[in-house]
């Protein structure tokens, strides 16, 4: 491993020889990393790669194989033990975030390392070393505010200024910016700098390519659980990232066979002037058979939220669904279902999937109805062979359709959802960021899955975050800003798609476009 | 993978995995069937074993009831109190000159009754479970006295104490509808679709609705049963006794009922959990209650210890659920 971007400094962590096995299954196979004071050392793999793990011995909740070992400084850190890693300066920034909503920031902050003389909470000591906390990392809340009141992306602030209470040398952040908007994200971007500025190190874990770009001083990459390699700053590139993690060249990521609309089609879903009196106003839109309508927008600009009112999910105040020319607004997700609308929801495990059921009974929820012999009784033929053919059709990896979903990764747990979804033979689907969370090579079978779906004259909706992604898949965009359509992109008009133009429609005005944001496209 | 033929051997194995988990606690309903053999020497007697499932018969009815409702993500603490109008129900229709079998659906019309308005609160009003059946836990019992003008009454000619009373081949009666109904429960829980909803509702309730499950059926569904079930199980301890008291019957039935189906590894969240383990659950608490009788521990030893064993035995469960996969 090179470390030219950081001289010959002392590193502050390294990990040597780290394997992990779980019972037959080997998670992590003789990995090394280190880590430089003031550096962000990304961390890329596809889900499964074995990151996790490798952070969860970092953080002392996994016990690393025999022979692995974890030093801070050039001393090793008992293995297994998390106050011992927390007291060497190991800190993690968890996905899921633990703070207390109902306490203050400054609460949270020494939470479970509350400031007492004689067993009496020092409220105020607590709050006064607080505050040069919350001010060496330039935030705009007070400590005293509760984290109720925060957004998701302040939360994590609130965490790192935690870590940093405890004199965090190296922070760990997995994907910190996964449910954040584009400005939150901005504002955690300046807080890494601060932070890299105070030599601390950074090990970030992310899929997105631009972040790497952007932050990383260096990134390594793990492929089923073994190390790969490191690439320093200047040798970072698209391609040679993907295909470090998929072990092969990715030549198409993006596919795109289907015909794009051309204007001759008929509408197949027609939306108008879709309101909840609160998040979405007036939307009005139209799909085509066998296009990909793209919507992009901010975090919160009212995207979800949309989908949901045209799927019956929530109540809409005013507006009117028609698929074919005839009105068929639904009052719950079962009335769209039955019109062949369906929606695929953006928090799979909170909101799509089942994870004690098994494959089987997951991908075969909606049309359990429909295969029932007389009376409901459960038509189990019918059952394995839906499951079989989604096993086979979308290539989830898995045994048999047997084993319960909360056993497989991101990516396959997608393709189980969109199974269930495709089993109605929908005639309009909506995606929500039918991509997050998922490794790079179910990525691009996704995108594939979503071309088949408009060549077989479905219309589909997609709505993403990632601006490659609605580029490289829509055939036009729409642009959400504040809960109204802000704009929308037509190439065959003369607008071009672009992140520039997407950006610039979100945001409602033209910004300063990121330099590292355009490198992305080549993906 | 590919093939169905290939997909049916990996399939069996998963069948007999999940069948060692439903028969988790099944080694300690032997282990304490054998120790207490030890102790007084005829526990294992063919008399005394038909005794244990005759006692055992009631609470399998009510846990039977509890496990749909649990594994919803709910529990129901009325049924107790629901037997008592029942039973209620079954003494004073049982007493009608020539009508006196109609005791039987009467007493299991007033259960569904009841379980249905439980569930009307829980799925249209939106109430949680917990307070709509603590409220009627209260609010059922007070019926059940008034029915009976807050007496005993009695039947001492009752036209269906066979079922109480009497056996088949050695088999009581009781035992039998007990046996009905859990393979009823695992047919309805494994075989139609409502079944597969309602594990869907407790594993993630909204995610159910998403799907197009109707929730609000699903939840009145179950209260209903566990109503149902009550129901039964009202009959069967008037059909027992010849009478019925509406203050003192069915008191705490809930808790035994509740704890057979925790011991039988149902999920108290939802989604997770199978009928055979809750039928495993209620024979422990029988087994331990008769057992501790027969070596002569005193009444006030007996319940400390019952309650002592349910907290170990979950404990134990727990523990190797953990060892192996994620629960």
């Amino acid at each position: 491993m090179s470390a030219s971007t950081t001289g010959h400094a002392q590193p502050v962590l390294e990990m040597r020889r780290i394997s992990k096995t779980f019972g037959p299954v080997r998670a992590l196979e003789n990995v090394s990393l280190t880590a430089y004071p003031g550096e962000v050392h990304a961390l890329m793999g596809e889900n499964g790669a074995g990151k996790s793990t490798l952070m969860k011995i970092l953080s002392g909740a996994y016990v690393p194989d025999a022979g692995g070992e974890v030093l801070v400084n050039g001393e090793p850190v008992p293995a297994g033990d998390p106050k011992a890693a927390k007291q060497r300066g190991i800190a993690v920034i968890y996905q899921e975030l633990s703070l207390a909503p109902n306490l203050t920031v400054a609460q949270n902050i020494f939470l479970g390392n509350e400031r007492s003389s004689r067993g009496l909470v020092r409220s105020g000591a607590m709050r006064q070393e607080a505050k040069p906390l919350i001010d060496q990392l330039g935030l705009d809340f007070g400590v005293d505010t509760l984290v109720s009141r925060l957004s998701l992306g302040e939360r994590q602030l609130v965490e790192i200024a935690r870590a940093l209470s405890t004199n965090a040398r190296i922070i760990v952040m997995d994907e910190p910016t996964t449910s954040l908007s584009s400005r939150e994200t901005e504002k955690l971007f300046e807080v890494i700098a601060r932070l890299k500025s105070e030599g601390i190190a950074i090990l970030y874990i992310s899929h997105r390519m631009e972040e790497i770009y952007r932050l990383s001083d260096r990134c390594s990459v793990l492929r089923d659980g073994t190390y790969v390699g490191t690439l320093d700053r200047d040798e970072l590139n698209a391609e040679r990232l993907v295909s470090m993690m998929v072990g092969r060249d990715v030549s198409s990521f993006y596919t795109k066979d289907h015909k794009p609309h051309d204007g001759a089609r008929e509408v197949a879903l027609s939306v108008q002037g879709m309101s909840d009196g609160d998040l979405v106003h007036d939307c009005s839109f139209e799909v085509h058979r066998g296009e990909v309508l793209g919507i992009a927008g901010l975090v919160g600009s009212g995207r979800t939220e949309l989908a949901r009112l045209i799927y019956g999910a929530d109540k809409a105040t005013s507006g009117v669904v028609r698929l074919n020319g005839v009105d068929v607004t639904p009052r719950s997700p079962a009335d769209a279902l039955k019109h062949g609308i369906v929606y695929l929801t953006e928090d799979r495990k909170g909101l799509g999937l089942f994870l004690d059921m098994t494959i089987s009974d997951n991908v075969n929820l909606c049309v359990l109805g429909e295969d029932a012999y007389g009376g409901g009784l459960r038509n189990f033929d019918a059952a394995d062979r839906r499951a079989d053919k989604a096993l086979e059709t979308l290539g989830i990896k898995a045994p048999n359709a047997d084993i319960t979903v909360g056993a497989l990764s991101g990516g396959n747990q997608q393709k189980v959802l969109l199974a269930r979804l495709l089993e109605l033979g929908p005639k309009v689907i909506l995606l929500d960021e039918p991509t997050r969370g998922v490794d790079v090579g179910a990525k691009s079978e996704i995108y594939r899955l979503i071309d088949q779906l408009a060549s077989q004259g479905l219309a589909v909706v997609m709505i993403s975050s990632e601006l490659p992604e609605v580029i490289g898949v829509s055939d036009r965009v729409l642009v959400m800003r504040e809960g109204t359509i802000a704009g929308e992109l037509r190439p065959e008009g003369g607008q071009p798609i672009s992140q520039e133009a997407i950006m610039a429609l979100s945001v409602g005005q033209v910004e300063r476009k990121p330099a590292a944001a355009r490198a992305a496209h080549a993906v | 993978m590919s093939a169905a033929t290939d997909a049916a051997k990996p399939r069996n194995s998963q069948q007999i995995k999940s069948l060692i988990m439903a028969l988790g606690m099944l080694p300690v309903l032997i282990i304490l069937g054998i120790a207490f053999e030890l102790l007084t020497g005829n526990f294992l007697s063919i008399n005394n074993l038909s005794i244990v499932t005759q006692q055992a018969a009631i609470n399998v009815v009510l846990a039977a009831g509890m496990t749909f409702v649990i594994l919803t993500g709910g529990i129901d603490l009325s049924v107790g109190a629901i037997l008592a109008s029942s039973a209620m129900a079954a003494i004073i229709m049982s007493l009608v000159p020539g009508f006196g079998l109609l005791g039987i659906p009467a007493g299991m019309a007033v259960g569904l009754l009841f379980g249905l308005a439980n569930g009307f609160f829980i799925a249209y009003l939106g109430l949680p479970p917990f307070i709509v059946t603590l409220g009627s836990l209260t609010a059922v019992r007070g019926m059940a006295r008034l029915m009976g003008d807050d007496t005993t009454v009695f039947n001492a000619d009752l036209p269906f104490a066979v079922i109480g009373n009497g056996s088949l081949f050695g088999v009581p009666y009781l035992a039998l509808i007990a046996l009905a109904v859990i393979l009823v429960s695992w047919f309805i829980l494994r075989r139609t679709v409502l079944g597969t909803w309602i594990y869907a509702v407790g594993g993630n309730k909204e995610a159910a609705r998403l799907t197009g499950i109707k929730v609000s059926l699903v939840l009145l569904f179950v209260y209903g049963i566990s109503g149902l079930m009550a129901g039964i199980g009202g009959f069967m301890s008037a059909a027992r006794l010849y009478a019925a008291n509406g203050l003192q019957l069915g008191q705490g039935y809930e808790l035994d009922a509740i704890a057979a189906v925790i011991l039988g590894g149902t999920s108290l969240v939802g989604g997770v959990g199978s009928i055979w383990g809750t039928l495993i659950g209620a024979l422990i608490i029988a087994v331990l209650s008769n057992g501790l009788i027969l070596t002569g521990v005193s009444d006030i030893w007996q319940f400390i210890i019952k309650g002592l064993v349910i907290i170990a035995a979950v404990a134990l469960d727990r523990y190797r659920l953990s060892g192996g996969a994620r629960t």
